[in-house]
């Protein structure tokens, strides 16, 4: 990988009343880049390495981080649309088959929504430890149980590097972040918790051209969903990588960075 | 005065080393150590002493209801509301209370209050609660719209007692096409409602702009007297002025033949507050969006451990704070007439006994309470001026600005 810096801009979208943040870098096809349940610190080495080859779009969820929240937002198909609606506002979807989405963990179940809405919009689809799905045998971990450390430290199949990252014990402001975001997810993701009954079904129609990739270590969302997402997508490959847990861009971002660019970009 | 009687309905028969090695008394504590023999035996040995409160001069018993935890086995305080309405003759039931956001039907609660104010002849005082944090996973309700889901049951209750059905009902969490529940309540305009807390603004707040009495939940006196600050201002600028009337208070108290008996059996008030067992775990307790956002740092820090429960003190504190008065009675009057003059509440549960207190013990305590301290309690405030909402004539809300009384009184 090269060391060129990447220059980031930020601006404020506003979305059906409240205003989104949207990070943006890079030149090339564009690439919508989905966050986790607990929100995404606002530069990681992983998405400078997309940013070298696309347009990468990263928006703060309606709600988490930097984007305000809209009090009448009730699911994970709700923040589907609104993003089927940034999409739009920017005319990136006016032709289809340009934007690619990646989606992870809770933001790769967003990501499955939009596919499901849009069957032939998108030019490829990422899930990395996507929620969405009911498990058959395990289950989704329940952050409601965990506290906010326990949870994104049970994400890691190395706990050096959240230590690395968040320090050992992470800033209280950071912990009130992860609660503001956890809040959010709760407002629209309670129940059923993380998965949609109907989304198996309705994935059937995605002509997308889908990558699944799972941390084989992952403690949050059991591999068996990275199975279950490749059976329901009819054109969908899993890879399943060892040494990472639920953040696989965060413990593995070159290998994630790389194996995401060779999908979206081969022909 | 009203003067009420009230125990948690403590399960105290359970293994306690289990407890302990698991960390936490609440929702995940395997009910596998949950005893029916001694369950059978205490809810009994409860019953026994609702009656025996009733026999020795309380005007209320208070019940309450609490989800996967030992230090309340009462899971429905409208069954035990029930029973008494038929075990007891005078008492009122006062119901503190019904957690709202826990309910998907208020319509079905709204049957349930106006069966028992029916039952017992107009004895009913329905409180409402949004519920401990725990109890909204042990619900799996969602603790992000707990308020939204208290005001707005709320609403639908008092409607559905107040206003002839059917009407329909199209609420942001709550939609009944049909809403015409047979049965009404006896008491019109409709029961009291009083509401309990402890530390969340928000709810006294609401219940002042109601013009609902507030009962404040064993809070320390000068915690106390800032509840009535905030309530009172609120009363003032709502346009009533606020007063004993309003003002509830809960009360640990035990009282026993001698100091120390007394002493040692009020440690048991510690019981259900992490001392012996631990009650709270400090994630489960707090769920996001459960908690007043003003306390988000307080609570985000208590969860990892920074910061001790922003809702516990050590049983010496408690003592000197009064929060929790123990003694013989002659010992405890001076302490109660102390909290009756600096806080003036009108309303009075006695929280009696906990944890392991003995069914002789438990109750000599309320035999003792009702022959002794019960009689000097009724003219400390009738020198200050304490009267209750029943003996004020105190309208049942801002809304309904009568007071409650039986149908068959006001034909």
């Amino acid at each position: 990988m090269t060391s060129t810096t990447i220059t980031w801009e930020s601006e404020t979208v506003p979305i059906a009343g409240a205003a989104l943040h949207v990070a943006r870098a890079g030149a090339g096809a564009p690439l919508l880049v989905l966050h986790h349940d607990v929100g995404s610190l606002e530069r990681l080495p992983f998405y400078d390495a997309l940013a070298r080859r696309f347009t990468v779009l990263v928006p703060s969820h309606p709600g988490y981080d930097k984007s305000e929240r809209p009090d009448w937002l009730r699911s994970v198909r709700d923040v589907a649309v609104l993003y089927q609606w940034l999409l739009a506002e920017r005319e990136l979807t006016r032709d289809p088959g340009r934007v690619s989405l990646l989606g992870l963990g809770f933001g790769g179940w967003i990501a499955a929504e939009m596919a499901t809405m849009a069957p032939r919009a998108f030019r490829r689809l990422v899930l990395v430890g996507a929620m969405g799905l009911k498990p058959e045998r395990g289950e989704i971990a329940d952050q409601a149980l965990l506290s906010y450390i326990d949870y994104v430290r049970r994400g890691f199949a190395d706990p050096r590097v959240f230590d690395r990252i968040f320090g050992a014990e992470p800033q209280t402001s950071v912990l009130e972040q992860w609660d503001l975001n956890r809040e959010m997810t709760f407002r629209i993701a309670w129940k059923p918790y993380m998965y949609n009954p109907t989304l198996g079904r309705l994935l059937g129609s995605v002509a997308t051209p889908a990558l699944v990739v799972w941390g084989r270590e992952d403690r949050i969302v059991p591999l068996e969903c990275g199975e279950g997402y490749q059976k329901a997508l009819a054109h969908a490959r899993l890879e399943v990588l060892d040494g990472a847990g639920h953040f696989v861009e965060l413990e593995k971002p070159d290998e994630l960075a790389q194996l995401v660019t060779r999908f979206v970009t081969e022909a | 005065m009203h003067l009420m009687y009230f125990t948690e309905q403590p399960m105290s028969a359970y293994p306690e080393a289990e407890g302990r090695d698991f960390g936490a008394t609440a929702l995940m504590l395997s009910n596998r150590f949950f005893d029916p023999v001694a369950g059978s035996r205490l809810y009994n040995e409860y019953l026994e002493h609702y009656r025996l409160a009733e026999a020795v001069g309380f005007d209320g018993i208070m019940l309450n209801e609490h989800h996967n935890a030992p230090f309340c086995m009462q899971a429905k305080c409208n069954i035990f509301a029930s029973i008494l309405a038929a075990a007891t003759t005078r008492v009122k039931l006062v119901l503190l209370g019904n957690p709202l956001p826990l309910a998907d039907n208020p319509v079905r609660l709204a049957e349930e209050l106006a069966m028992i104010d029916m039952v017992s002849r107009g004895r009913l005082v329905s409180g409402f609660v949004r519920g401990g944090g725990q109890e909204q996973l042990a619900a799996g309700v969602n603790p992000a719209y707990n308020r939204e889901r208290f005001e707005e049951a709320h609403e639908l209750i008092v409607k559905a007692w107040t206003e002839p059905g059917p009407f329909r009902w199209e609420g942001a969490h709550y939609q009944h096409r049909v809403v015409n529940p047979w049965a009404v309540p006896l008491q019109k305009p409709h029961p009291r409602v009083w509401i309990p807390g402890v530390l969340s603004k928000e709810t006294i707040v609401w219940a002042a702009k109601k013009r609902y009495p507030y009962i404040a939940l064993s809070t320390a006196i000068d915690a106390t007297k800032k509840i009535w600050e905030l309530y009172d201002s609120v009363a003032a600028a709502t346009g009533y002025a606020g007063g004993p009337e309003y003002r509830g208070y809960l009360q640990r108290c035990h009282v026993a033949e001698t100091e120390e008996k007394a002493l040692a059996n009020a440690q048991q008030f510690m019981w259900m507050q992490g001392e012996f067992t631990g009650l709270a775990h400090p994630v489960w307790s707090s769920p996001s969006g459960y908690f007043s956002p003003s306390y988000r740092t307080a609570f985000v820090e208590y969860a990892v451990g920074r910061r001790s429960n922003p809702r516990g003190a050590a049983f010496e504190d408690q003592l000197r704070d009064q929060q929790i008065v123990a003694g013989t009675p002659k010992t405890v009057i001076p302490k109660l007439r102390r909290l009756l003059e600096e806080t003036r509440p009108s309303i009075l549960g006695f929280w009696a006994s906990d944890g392991f207190v003995s069914n002789e013990d438990a109750k000599t305590c309320i035999r003792l309470l009702g022959e002794e301290v019960l009689p000097a309690l009724r003219d400390i405030g009738k020198e200050l001026g304490l009267w209750s909402p029943f003996e004020a004539n105190a309208p049942v809300s801002l809304r309904f600005p009568e007071p409650a009384r039986s149908a068959a009184a006001r034909v």
